[in-house]
């Protein structure tokens, strides 16, 4: 018929009332025993091998050295060179990048090998920096080669198969050839 | 004027009716959004320094978390930063040792070594000393690839 109508007494429902508590009980269970996964985040550093005197390969050419120091006091030095933090990357870039002209500078991309060297008493958090800027140097270096933005270049996913091929493009290029020299003890 | 008489017939009582559905909703988030905690609580104080270059590592990357700062217990531990693995203070000369178990600990086919991150969460005002020499370790047993934990770089300069 139409309308309510309920004749019957007894209701044949599943009495349903506590399922909020057992709901609550759960939740407050998740609540207190897991936690938001946090997303590692970091700027990424191959450590070099373990060798019996960590000094530059004889082999290296001290004209496609590029040798970076942060000292005790949080001071950099760079080629000889006392530098502030904000120039060390346009002066490593231009390192990098002079590809024989001037022979002061490395002969190509491929040959710099750039050499950082943090003392014992240096603050992490400069330390972090000397590396990011050369980090930043390569970086701008090989989104140039790309004819990108580094922004876009540093969105690239190497884990997609056309973005790898791009990345090991650059890489090809213009390699990474950072070194964290042994500190001064 | 026709005057209708007011009928109070309806329910006083908020429906509850849909609470659990609600709560659910709320637990399936809580299920599917976090991670069940597997690190104890922190031994040690940091502050990430900032960067530019930020990589995010690949979620399925077997990973290793080393902290290093300054102990929240300083009573017991002192001010000097000190190492925290696997929820326990350490000394460097262990680390070879707790990466040698947890390695043995991972499933088969993702033990090699050059897939295995470690990731360096160092206060930012800690001496680079430290950090050095639990590096020093890392190279002992081959786990080379690092990631200093930073975060992006925000005030301008």
């Amino acid at each position: 018929m139409f309308g309510k109508e309920k004749t019957r007494k007894d209701n044949p429902e599943v009495n349903s009332s506590s399922m909020a508590d057992i709901a609550f009980l759960m939740l407050v269970f998740f609540l207190v025993a897991t936690q938001i996964p946090v997303i590692d985040q970091g700027v990424k550093f191959l450590l070099p091998k373990k060798l019996e005197d960590n000094k530059p390969p004889v082999d290296v050419d001290p004209r496609n050295l590029f040798k970076v120091m942060v000292n005790s006091g949080n001071k950099l030095l760079v080629e000889d060179e006392r530098l502030e933090f904000d120039q060390l990357k346009e002066k490593a870039k231009i390192f990098i990048n002079n590809r024989g002209r001037d022979p002061e500078q490395s002969d190509s991309p491929k040959k710099a090998v750039i050499s950082l060297r943090v003392d014992r008493g240096t603050t992490h958090k400069y330390a972090i920096r000397a590396l990011d800027e050369l980090k930043a140097a390569y970086h701008e270096l090989q989104a140039e080669y790309l004819n990108m933005s580094l922004e876009e270049f540093l969105l690239l996913d190497e884990s997609d198969p056309l973005d790898s091929k791009l990345i090991r493009k650059a890489k090809d290029a213009i390699p990474m050839r950072l070194s964290k020299a042994e500190p001064t003890r | 004027m026709a005057r209708f008489k007011k009928r109070i017939a309806t329910s006083q009582e908020i429906p509850t009716s849909a609470m659990p559905d609600i709560i659910f909703i709320l637990l399936f988030f809580f299920m599917v959004a976090t991670t069940v905690r597997e690190e104890k609580e922190d031994l040690v104080d940091f502050s990430k320094p900032e960067a530019t270059q930020i990589h995010e590592l690949n979620k399925s990357l077997t990973r290793f978390h080393i902290y290093i700062g300054p102990p929240k217990d300083s009573d017991k531990y002192g001010s000097a930063p000190r190492i925290q693995m696997n929820g326990a203070l350490v000394s460097p000369s262990q680390i070879p040792q707790i990466i040698n178990t947890n390695i043995e600990n991972l499933k088969q086919g993702s033990k090699s070594k050059s897939k295995i991150h470690i990731v360096l969460t160092v206060d930012e005002n800690a001496k680079e000393g430290i950090v050095t020499d639990v590096e020093e370790q890392l190279k002992l047993v081959r786990t080379r690839n690092i990631v200093y934990s930073a975060t992006q770089y925000t005030t301008g300069q």
